[in-house]
Parts: C-alpha cells; structure tokens; sequence
C-alpha cells in the first residue's frame, strides 16, 4: 500500500506570536517551529498501516526552505520518503490554492492513501485533506480516531463527531482520511533512526517550476491581535496573596463557598 | 448582496448552529435563501424573513452523506450567490472543503465575523490558535463558516416565506463512502453541561504527577472536573472530561481554568461561562482574552495556598 502523509510545519504553540510592523504578517523572529501537532499522529498511523499491511509512507510538505525539517523528523521515525514541495516565491497562499499546488504533485503518484492531520495550529483551515480528495477523485473520513483495514480495496474509519458522539464510516481506496490527534501515541525517533534518515531521499520540487494555476481569490486587509471585549481583573502578587485574593472572589463576589 | 444560508438538520431538529448563520445573513442582506434537505425544517424556515426557502429531494440525502451533500449543492449552486453560509460544525468540516474544490470558490472556515459594507464582503478568521485575526476580503464568490456563538439567534427575523422544492438528480455519484449509525463510546459518562462550577485542566499542569492538585481543588470547590483536549490525548483524563468543539459545550457559574492555554476550539465549549476564572503562566494565552480573573502565575503554588485557604475557613 502506498500512503502519503501530509504535515506542515508551524511555530510552537506556546510561541509568542507578534505582528510585523504595519505589515499584514507575522514576525519570524523568536519563533520555534516544529511539526504541527495532529500531523504527527498521521504520520505515526501511517506508520502503524504500514507495519501490518506493507507498503511505502511517503512525507509531503509545502513550505519555505526550513520547512524540510519536518520531513527529515518524520523520516527519522521510519517514513521511507520525502516529498518537499518548496514555496520558493516566499508567498502565502490560501487552502485552496495550496491544495491545487500539492494536487498537481501528489497526482503522478497514486497513492492509496493520503493521511493529514486535521487541522493545522497556525491557520487553522481544517481542509486539505478532503480538498485533496476532491481534486484527486478520492473518498474521504474526517477526525478520524481509529482505522480498520480488512480488505485491500476499503478502509474503515471511526469519526469523531460532536458532543461525545462517533460514527463508522468504510471508503473505497484510494481514500484520503484527516488524523485527530489522540488516536496513537505517536513514536520517537531512535538514534537509529536518525542515522539512517541521512541515507533517505528527499525529492525536491520548486513552486516556480510547477504548472499550478494559482488564482488569488482573497485579499488579506488586517493581521492583528484581537481586541480585548471583556472587563479583566489581573490578579497579582506573591502566590499567598493571589489564594487569598481568588478566595474572596469565591465567597464574596461570587458566592461560591 | 445575494446569500444562501445552508441549514443542517438532525435527531428531528435544525441545528441551533445553522440559525445563528441565518441571523448572520439577515443582519447584512435582504436578499436571504435558506437551503435543506429536509422537509420538517422546511416548514419551519418558511416562518422567518426569507427570499426564499429551497428544499432539496432525493432519498439519497436522508441521511449525512458527504458525496451526495456535495453533489446537491453543487447542482443548485448559481453565480448569483455572493457566499454560501454554513454552520462551523463537524459536518460542514467533513464535506464543505469538497464542495469548494468542486465549484472553485475558497471556503473561509471557522469565521468569527462576517459583514457587507456596501455590497463587499469581509469576513474574521482566527489564527495561531485565537492569537490573531485575519480580516479577509474575498474578490470572488466563497463560502463561509461561521463559529458557534458569534450571532444571536433572537435576532432572527420573523415572517412568511415560500417554500420552493425540487427533486436532485443523484445518480451519478459515486458510492465510495458508506456510513453507519452515530454511537457514543462511553454509556453513562459524565454530563458536565449542567454542572455550576467546573476546575479545568490544561497542558500547563506540566505531568500526570500533578492531576490529583486539580482535583483536591475540584474536591474542596464541590466542582466538576473538566479538560482540555490534549489532557484526553495523553490518557491523564477520560474522554468524557473534555470541554471543547469535540467534547461538550457547558456554560457554568464559574469556569476555573488551570494552565488551559485557551485554543480555539477549547473556547468554543466554554466561552458561554457566566465568569471566568484562569491561571496560565503564558501571559499571552488566549484565555485570559475572555477571562473575567486572570492569574499569571504558578498554579502549582498558588492553587495549594488556595486549597489551604479554603479548607482553614
């Protein structure tokens, strides 16, 4: 079986992200990027499919040059390729531009299967992979927390959906499933690993040099950070006298002890 | 400006979700469609102030199925429609990014806001996990989601509509996906939706070593304990504990938050609290935007000497 995974690369979550200066992006400075967090459980189910079923786990990504890191992370952890899809105009691109982008790639290939994580913690769109389904003429399951395979032609895919909720759901391969995270415990990379990474193949292919019809649909007019509705208490001091002051809040404020 | 409004329909009832869009739409045109599958939500959409209400038949659409929800759409869609509105739900995720593809138009997902100022559209997104907010312009016809709770429902204008209905043809979709019935994994968990006081703990609680501080708080409060997601990711809780877009949406007295950084999808399921209360050690977390009592701080310490006060008096 032949799997792609998708993964993005995106600052830490704990970053303290800061607009530029009268310009609508954001400042790179101070940040620590690392693989986004769901696309990790993708590549570790991708991993798992492999391990019981056979077959290739091919990483893509679309990034600017820095972004092959997370290639090489997941290939450390026993991915057999990478694919880099490198954003060599520098520019940022809506979903669906990107989506045609990584298509016009993936399409050669024919994978099986492509997993992604189902949402990305820096834009946050949650669509590539079921924009990816369509462009590429695949099924597709989304939040997915559990896969079944039994046969070599359909796949089985528990859906998370809301309030506690799940359902079963079987797609014809090729499929194209987004990963919720919870589903493994995704995998360190062994030192082993990293060593054999370095032999591992990253097939680079330049944004420039692709036929991707790209039609900008959206104009970005702001990049800021929220403005604050709510009326805060900052509560302040030495831990004592925050207990004490929480404390009050409870019995008198708000009449809770 | 031309909107259609799509309206998601299940157990009996339409989504509480899809109104808010409706009133989203009402607010910015008088030029409003409401489209379902279903004739019971039919009937009661011809009640509001619309062009008009746009029922779609075919046995294949009975139930969610992405492939033939997409194809029915795609089949009615028209021009003339500057954006179609949709409820940011877990069904719309699974197969709005697919009718996208199909007619391209971008989809705008999890919009906070959405106005028309002179017949141009603009929308909010959140970004870096509810950081920032994008103000997009879209320069083409789109689709827009928008997130639980940012248009009120008793807005929603009253009045008489026609319903017009049209049988879809769907027998060229393909049949790839097949669904079963929704189950719920755990029988008789906890029901925190009701609960006046909730103690809820996030990633900033460090390790699994320091649950029992939150829940010694939980126990001196007569609290309910919840969570955030990655606290369930990592097995420190039960799923049945988490509070957010994938777990469940409670509204307590007192919603006392440790080291939740406050992702988007956390604050969908707990921004409705009557008061806030958050300790974090990020000053910049995007839970203290919508707290009432913020704590900057070391809940390992000061939750103790908390926990202390409370028992001493």
């Amino acid at each position: 079986m032949k799997i792609c995974v998708l993964v993005k690369q995106v600052p830490d979550k704990d970053s303290d992200i800061k607009v530029e200066n009268n310009e609508n992006k954001i400042s790179n400075q101070n940040l620590n990027f690392i693989t986004n967090d769901s696309d990790n459980y993708a590549v570790e189910e991708a991993l798992l499919l492999k391990e019981n079923h056979g077959g290739e786990v091919v990483i893509c990504t679309f990034g600017e040059e820095s972004a092959t890191q997370v290639i090489k992370d997941s290939l450390s952890k026993g991915a057999d390729r990478g694919i880099f899809i490198h954003n060599d105009l520098n520019k940022e691109f809506d979903i669906l531009n990107i989506s045609k982008i990584i298509k016009n790639v993936l399409e050669k290939e024919n994978f099986d299967l492509i997993l992604s994580g189902l949402q990305s913690d820096d834009i946050g769109n949650g669509q590539l992979g079921v924009l990816l389904a369509e462009h590429l003429n695949m099924s597709h399951g989304s939040l997915v927390m559990e896969t079944k395979m039994d046969s070599t032609e359909k796949i089985k895919v528990k859906r998370e959906l809301e309030n506690g909720w799940f359902q079963w759901a079987t797609l014809d391969l090729p499929a194209s499933i987004t990963i919720q995270s919870g589903i493994n415990k995704p995998r360190y990379a062994s030192l082993r690993g990293i060593m054999m990474m370095k032999r591992k193949t990253i097939d680079t292919v330049k944004l420039t040099e692709l036929n991707a019809a790209i039609d900008e649909q959206l104009t970005l007019k702001e990049l800021y950070a929220p403005i604050k509705s709510k009326k805060t208490e900052k509560i302040n001091g030495s831990s004592q006298e925050i207990a004490d002051r929480i404390f009050t809040i409870l019995k008198e404020d708000l009449m809770l002890l | 400006m031309k909107l259609l409004v799509f309206i998601q329909f299940e157990d009996g009832k339409i989504n509480r979700m899809s109104l808010e869009a409706l009133a989203c739409a009402q607010k910015y045109s008088t030029s409003v469609t409401a489209v379902t599958f279903y004739e019971k939500a039919a009937n009661e959409l011809k009640n509001y102030e619309l062009e008009e209400v746009l029922l779609l038949k075919n046995n294949n659409l009975n139930t969610y199925n992405p492939l033939f929800y997409t194809e029915a759409m795609h089949t009615i869609y028209k021009e003339d429609y500057k954006a179609l509105l949709f409820a940011h739900t877990y069904e719309t995720r699974d197969w709005v990014p697919r009718l996208s593809a199909r007619l391209n138009v971008p989809f705008l997902s999890d919009c906070i806001d959405f106005k028309v100022t002179n017949e141009l559209a603009e929308v909010t997104r959140q970004t870096y996990q509810g950081k920032l907010n994008n103000n997009l312009v879209p320069k083409t016809n789109f689709l827009c989601s928008i997130q639980s709770g940012c248009f009120k429902i008793d807005t929603l204008k009253n009045g008489t509509s026609v319903i017009n209905s049209t049988d879809i043809d769907l027998n060229n979709v393909p049949n790839t996906i097949s669904t079963e019935e929704k189950f719920k994994d755990q029988k008789g968990g906890v029901d925190l939706t009701a609960a006046e006081l909730i103690v809820s703990v996030g990633r900033g609680i460090g390790k699994e070593e320091n649950i029992p501080i939150a829940q010694e708080l939980k126990e001196v409060l007569n609290a309910e304990l919840g969570s955030s997601r990655p606290i369930v990711d990592y097995g420190w809780l039960p799923h049945d504990r988490q509070i957010g877009s994938s777990g469940q949406v409670v509204s307590p007295k007192l919603y006392f938050s440790l080291g939740v950084s406050g992702a988007i999808q956390h604050q969908v399921g707990m921004k409705g609290s009557d008061n806030i209360m958050a300790i974090n050690k990020d000053e910049n977390a995007p839970i203290f935007e919508i707290a009432d009592y913020a704590i900057v701080g070391d809940l390992l310490e000061i939750v103790p000497a908390l926990i202390k006060k409370i028992k001493e008096n």
